[in-house]
C-alpha cells in the first residue's frame, strides 16, 4: 500500500526535457532485482554516472547537484514517461524519494504506474512550469485542491482523474477495493460465459 | 436504428463491469500474458499479499525478454543475474498454476508474435501484459494493451482492471502502399507527421484501404508501434482474413464454438456514421521508406529527406548528425532485424528475398533474431536461415534480444545500428549506441551497402 499523499513542500528538481523515457528512468540493464526495491541506485543511470555501469557521479547532471539532494518533485518536460511499460521506472523514483512529477504531459501506462505507488503526476503547461523552474524555489502542492502554490504567490491549479485522486489521498490499495466487487464481477462473468464461452478455457464450474 | 458506435465503443463497452465513484468503470480482463522481465515480480508480490490468481487458465507467461538468443542456450544469460529472473518467474509461473512457455519450449518466442501464433488473442477480447507492445495484438481485433505490475496482479486477482475511458481516434490510411514501403513504413509516417505523443490520451483505430491490404503479420507491426505514439492502444476490426488466421490454432475456439464465435466477431467494426473525438487520413500512396534520424520514435523522415533543420540539438548531439544531413549515405556499423515489430515470417521472407545471392557490406555486424521458436523453424524449412548466415547475418535463437541492453551482449558502445525495432532510445541497443529504426527491407539494403540505404534502388536493380 502506497503511503497517502496530502500536501507536499519541496524544491522541485527541473529536468525540462521532452520525451523523457523509462529506459533513461532506469535503464535495462539497472533492473536487476527481481522484486520492486533495490532499484534507486540505478535511477537515471545513464545520465546521472559518467560511465554507463560506473557510479562515479556526473556533476553535470542535476540530480548530483547538493541543491536538490532532497527534492521530491521533478519538473519534467512532455510526454514524461513514454517508453516501456517497466513500473521499476516508479518503484526507483518512490524508493530514491520522489513523491511527485509535475510535466507537460505523461505517457498514460507510466501516470497509473505513479498512481498506484504514490507518486503525484501532476499536469502543468509549459509556462507554468518555466515558471516554476526560474524562481528556483520551494513550491507546495495540493491534492486536495488540485493546485500548486509557488512561494511568491503564485497558484496553478492542475487536473486529475477522480479516480487517481482518490487512490493517491487515501493511499488506497486498489485490488483491496475490486475484490469488494467479487459479486458483480462473478454476475458478469457468468453472462459472460453464456454469450462467449470460448472466452473461459479452464474446466467449467 | 440504434446509434452507430465505434469499434472502440464496442470493445470498451462489451466488458464494463461495473461503474466506479470518480468517473472510471471496472473492465473484465479476458487474457493476461506475462514475461520473465516482470512476471516474478508481479506473480511474487500477489502471492506475498496472500492473493491468487482468479482464473489460472487465462493467464500465460513466457521467458523472451532475458532468455539467451544464442544457440545452445539455457537459463544462463548474459545479464548479470539474468538468470533469476527466469529461473523466479518458472517457480512463480508453477505456483500459481499458469501456463508457461518455457525457454526450450517449441512455442517459446516473444509474447506479442506467440500469443496469435498460439491463439491466446482472440477478436473482442480485452488482453493485456505488463509490456507496452502488447497494442500488437490490436491487429486482431482485440482491446490489447500495456500496464505496469500492479495492474497485472490487480488483473490476475480480480479479472478486471479500474480504467478511465480514453478518446477515441480513428487514422485512415487511404490507397495502396508503393513498392519498397511497408507497415513499418506506415507507422513511422504517422509518427513523423504527428509526433510521438500525437496519439496521447486516445484508443487509435486504424483502418482504410492499405490496412484492410494488409496481411496479419503486416496488421502486427502496425498497431505494435500504437504505444510509440503514446496512444493506449492500436486495433483493426476483423475480417475473413483474421478468422482465418486463428482458425484451428490451440487456444482459439472450434467446432460449434468457432462458428458461434466468428459470428459475434463480424459485429466488430465500427458503424457507419460513427464519431471519433480525432480523425487522421493519410494517403498510403506518398508513404516512402523511413528512417529515424533522433532518440524518439517520433524523430523520423523519409529516405529521401534530411534531418530538420530545425531540429532539438540533444537528439542530434547523441545520434551525431547535422541538421540539414540527408539519412541517406550515413554510413553504419551494425544492423539488426528481429523484435516484435517485425521478426515474423512474413519479415523474414521479405528480408531474404532482399538478401539472395547478396553480401552484407565489410565490417558490418549483422544479427537477425526470430521471434519465436515456431517462425524459426518455419524459416529454416524454407532455407530462410541460410541466405542470412551465406550474405553474413548471425542467425539466432527466438527471443527480444538486442532490441533492448539488459546489461549482456549488445553491439559495441557508440555503434551506429539500422534496426528492425521500435526504439531508438539513448543507449537502448547497448552503451551510447545510435539506433536508426526502419522496415527490414530498409535494413537489408543498409547492411547490404554499409550505409542507410533505400531498399527500393535493390527493387529496381532486380527488376531491370
Amino acid at each position: 500500500m502506497a503511503e497517502p499523499f496530502d500536501t507536499l513542500t519541496s524544491l522541485p528538481m527541473p529536468l525540462i526535457r521532452d520525451n523523457i523515457d523509462t529506459d533513461q528512468i532506469i535503464p535495462s540493464r539497472e533492473m536487476k532485482s527481481t522484486g520492486k526495491t533495490g532499484l534507486s541506485d540505478g535511477l537515471f543511470a545513464g545520465w546521472r554516472y559518467k560511465e554507463i555501469g560506473g557510479r562515479e557521479a556526473n556533476p553535470a547532471f542535476v540530480m548530483n547537484d547538493p541543491v536538490y539532494a532532497d527534492s521530491k518533485i521533478i519538473l519534467g518536460g512532455a510526454n514524461f514517461g513514454s517508453g516501456s511499460s517497466r513500473e521499476h521506472a516508479v518503484w526507483a523514483l518512490a524508493e530514491y524519494g520522489f513523491r511527485a512529477v509535475i510535466a507537460q504531459s505523461f505517457a498514460p501506462i507510466f501516470a497509473g504506474n505513479c498512481v498506484r505507488n504514490g507518486i503525484l503526476p501532476a499536469v502543468l503547461d509549459a509556462a507554468a512550469i518555466a515558471t516554476i523552474e526560474q524562481s528556483r524555489a520551494p513550491v507546495t502542492i495540493n491534492l486536495q485542491d488540485q493546485n500548486i502554490v509557488s512561494a511568491s504567490g503564485h497558484s496553478w491549479d492542475f487536473p486529475i482523474d477522480g479516480e487517481a485522486k482518490a487512490m493517491l489521498l487515501d493511499g488506497l490499495d486498489a485490488i483491496d477495493l475490486s475484490l469488494k466487487m467479487a459479486d458483480d464481477i462473478a454476475r458478469w462473468q457468468q453472462s459472460d460465459r453464456a454469450a462467449r464461452p470460448w472466452i473461459y478455457l479452464g474446466a467449467s464450474t | 436504428m440504434t446509434h452507430p458506435r465505434t469499434l472502440f465503443d464496442k470493445l470498451w463497452h462489451s466488458h464494463v463491469v461495473a461503474d466506479l465513484p470518480g468517473g472510471g468503470v471496472l473492465i473484465a480482463i479476458d487474457r493476461v500474458f506475462l514475461h520473465e522481465r516482470t512476471g516474478a515480480a508481479a506473480l511474487n508480490s500477489l502471492a506475498d499479499a496472500g492473493r491468487k490468481v482468479a482464473d489460472p487458465s487465462r493467464v500465460f507467461a513466457v521467458t523472451d525478454h532475458i532468455v539467451d538468443t544464442r544457440p545452445g542456450r539455457s537459463d544462463q544469460t548474459l545479464m548479470p543475474g539474468g538468470q533469476a529472473f527466469i529461473t523466479e518467474t518458472r517457480a512463480a509461473a508453477r505456483a500459481a498454476g499458469i501456463t508457461l512457455f518455457d525457454v526450450n519450449d517449441p512455442d517459446q518466442g516473444i509474447v506479442h508474435v506467440i500469443s496469435p501464433e498460439l491463439g491466446i488473442v482472440l477478436p473482442g477480447t480485452t488482453v493485456i501484459a505488463p509490456d507496452s507492445h502488447t497494442c500488437t495484438q490490436g491487429a486482431f481485433g482485440a482491446l490489447a494493451w500495456g500496464i505496469g505490475s500492479s495492474e497485472a496482479e490487480h488483473a490476475m486477482a480480480t479479472g478486471t482492471l479500474r480504467l478511465s475511458k480514453p478518446k477515441s481516434m480513428r487514422v485512415t490510411f487511404n490507397g495502396r502502399l508503393s513498392p519498397g514501403t511497408t507497415p513499418k513504413d506506415m507507422i513511422l509516417t504517422l509518427l513523423a507527421r504527428y509526433g510521438a505523443a500525437g496519439g496521447k490520451g486516445h484508443a487509435v483505430e486504424f483502418a482504410g484501404e492499405a490496412v484492410s491490404a494488409l496481411d496479419m503479420e503486416g496488421r502486427m507491426t502496425l498497431c505494435n508501434m500504437a504505444t510509440e505514439f503514446s496512444a493506449m492502444s492500436g486495433f483493426i476490426a476483423p475480417d475473413d482474413r483474421t478468422f482465418e488466421y486463428l482458425n484451428g490454432r490451440r487456444y482459439a475456439p472450434a467446432g460449434a464454438e468457432w462458428q458461434q464465435a466468428v459470428e459475434n466477431w463480424r459485429e466488430l467494426a465500427s458503424d457507419g456514421g460513427a464519431v471519433f473525438d480525432q480523425e487522421i487520413e493519410i494517403d498510403a500512396g506518398t508513404i516512402t521508406p523511413m528512417v529515424s534520424w533522433g532518440t524518439n520514435p517520433g524523430q523520423t523522415c523519409g529516405i529521401d529527406d534530411s534531418v530538420p533543420d530545425d531540429a532539438p540539438s540533444a537528439p542530434l548531439d547523441y545520434i551525431g548528425l547535422t541538421p540539414d544531413q540527408p539519412i541517406e549515405g550515413v554510413p553504419i556499423d551494425a544492423a539488426f532485424i528481429g523484435s516484435c515489430t517485425n521478426s515474423r515470417l512474413s519479415d523474414l521472407r521479405r528480408a531474404s528475398a532482399l538478401l539472395r545471392g547478396r553480401k552484407v557490406a565489410a565490417g558490418i555486424k549483422a544479427i537477425c533474431v526470430p521471434g519465436s521458436s515456431r517462425v524459426k523453424r518455419e524459416a529454416e524449412a524454407e532455407g530462410i536461415d541460410e541466405i542470412f548466415r551465406n550474405a553474413g547475418f548471425e542467425w539466432r535463437e527466438s527471443g527480444c534480444s538486442m532490441c533492448f541492453y539488459a546489461g549482456g551482449e549488445s553491439f559495441a558502445a557508440g555503434s551506429r545500428v539500422i534496426s528492425t525495432t521500435n526504439r531508438n532510445f539513448e543507449s537502448r541497443q547497448g552503451p551510447n549506441v545510435r539506433t536508426h529504426i526502419a522496415s527490414p527491407e530498409t535494413v537489408v539494403a543498409s547492411a547490404i551497402a554499409g550505409v542507410i540505404a533505400d531498399p527500393r534502388d535493390l527493387l529496381e536493380s532486380e527488376a531491370v
